[in-house]
């Protein structure tokens, strides 16, 4: 997801014999949805995963606006150039509500900062992909905002409050995006062949990248049992992308468009879609730092953060010539 | 360098609520907290009205003090109205 393949920094889910008492009586709060909140008592592998998971779901919008970014100076009518502007100001909007989340656990912005742009931290694999066309833009509203919707909507009830409190704002924003996207899709498909022929393409290549989103199947996975039994990962990634699949495929058969997957197929038994394999190498390699524009993206975040340090320095300068002779003046 | 000071952002929304703590921000001074805040957290209609404040200025409880504070409230419910049963013939109470 935003947060893809988030390490608990334990080996095995630990049982309640080996807890302390202080840990029994978290669990148990957890266990009653009693909200944890940052001065509460909480155990140091619960503090670092979140800070990791928040903090990748934070960087991951931030480097979300550069793939949409790159098309706002060419929309191709200045209503879509304001609505694009507002949909990539909302996403800096999500990050600073994440990163605000992420702070009251004890880490500095700066450091949060600085550790994306050393790779210690990781951002979603999905904005390591191109912006081709001006279909892109739409399938990206369309299925990668609609897979974020489904990853965050549960998270608006997990157990730490300043995170469950940043998502509940994040999701009123984001059905928004994703209806902006379909509306694009819809009216391309509307259009020319030529215009339907993009939205094809850019289903065609955005369609697997936006089901790796979900991360590979953790239903053995024991960062992601810890993360459900301190309900901080409230749905497994395969029941997620299920969700989403089943949700996406009678959308694309409305636009007309046809999903590249020979095995996407309604099953009556299961009432589910039954859909293809995944290249997992592909989203390794992704992840790793091989997709088609990782190094761009890296590039241009550290880039934009070197280039605002004057201003950055500069207003602090403003504001303590200001308070000095504000302090003067009171004398 | 140092990272900006923390402020705590507060907003009021159109309908006479008190102000409401909707989460925090970065920025050098309270002019630039507040021009922050606005967009950060009213682009959709959310307020007109906003508060700043340092994080640091903030003292609050502590979790550990919660039973000393709050329990005592727990055994006076005869600060509630319900707590005094009324006739139903009894009108207007």
């Amino acid at each position: 997801m935003y947060a893809q393949l988030v390490e608990t920094g334990l080996s095995k889910v630990q049982a309640a014999a080996e807890m302390t008492a202080e840990e029994l009586e978290f669990q148990a709060r957890i266990d009653a949805d009693i909200k944890i909140e940052p001065k509460d008592w909480m155990p140091e592998a619960y503090r670092r995963t979140l800070i990791r998971q928040i903090q990748q779901h934070a960087h991951s919008e931030i480097v979300g606006m550069l793939p949409e970014g790159n098309w706002i100076t060419r929309a191709p009518s200045l209503q879509r150039k304001a609505i694009l502007m507002a949909k990539v100001q909302d996403e800096a909007g999500h990050g600073l509500y994440l990163y605000c989340a992420a702070e009251t656990l004890g880490v500095s912005r700066d450091q949060m900062i600085a550790d994306l742009h050393a790779g210690k931290v990781k951002y979603s694999s999905i904005f390591n992909y191109p912006t081709l066309t001006w279909a892109d833009i739409g399938t990206i509203g369309w299925l990668v905002d609609g897979a974020a919707i489904m990853n965050q909507i549960p998270l608006c009830r997990c157990s730490f409050g300043p995170y469950a409190r940043a998502m509940v704002r994040v999701c009123k924003e984001e059905s928004f995006h994703q209806r902006q996207g379909f509306d694009i899709m819809l009216t391309l498909c509307r259009g020319t062949a030529e215009q339907k022929a993009l939205a094809q393409d850019a289903l065609n290549r955005w369609w697997w990248p936006s089901l790796m989103m979900f991360g590979p199947s953790d239903a053995a996975s024991v960062h992601s049992a810890q993360s459900a039994r301190w309900k901080i990962k409230l749905l497994s990634n395969d029941e997620l992308r299920q969700r989403f699949v089943d949700q996406t495929a009678p959308q694309a058969a409305f636009l007309g468009l046809r999903i590249p997957d020979d095995r996407l197929a309604f099953d009556e038994a299961t009432g589910h879609y039954a859909f293809g394999e995944i290249d997992w190498d592909e989203f390794h390699e992704v992840i790793k730092g091989h997709g088609p524009c990782n190094r761009d993206r890296m590039r241009t975040r550290t880039q934009a953060w070197e280039d605002g340090a004057w201003v950055r320095e500069a207003a602090t300068a403003h504001a303590q010539k200001r308070a000095a002779r504000e302090a003067r003046e009171a004398a | 360098m140092s990272e900006w000071p923390l402020w705590e952002v507060f907003i009021r929304s159109q309908h006479g609520l008190a102000h409401k703590h909707v989460g925090s921000l970065h920025a050098p001074d309270a002019e630039m907290a507040i021009k922050n805040a606005r967009d950060v957290y009213t682009r959709r209609n959310e307020g007109i009205s906003i508060w700043v404040a340092r994080s640091a200025d903030i003292h609050a409880t502590s979790p550990g003090d919660r039973a000393a504070l709050f329990e005592p409230a727990n055994d006076k419910v005869y600060r509630h109205p319900t707590f005094f049963p009324m006739p139903d013939e009894v009108k207007h109470i």
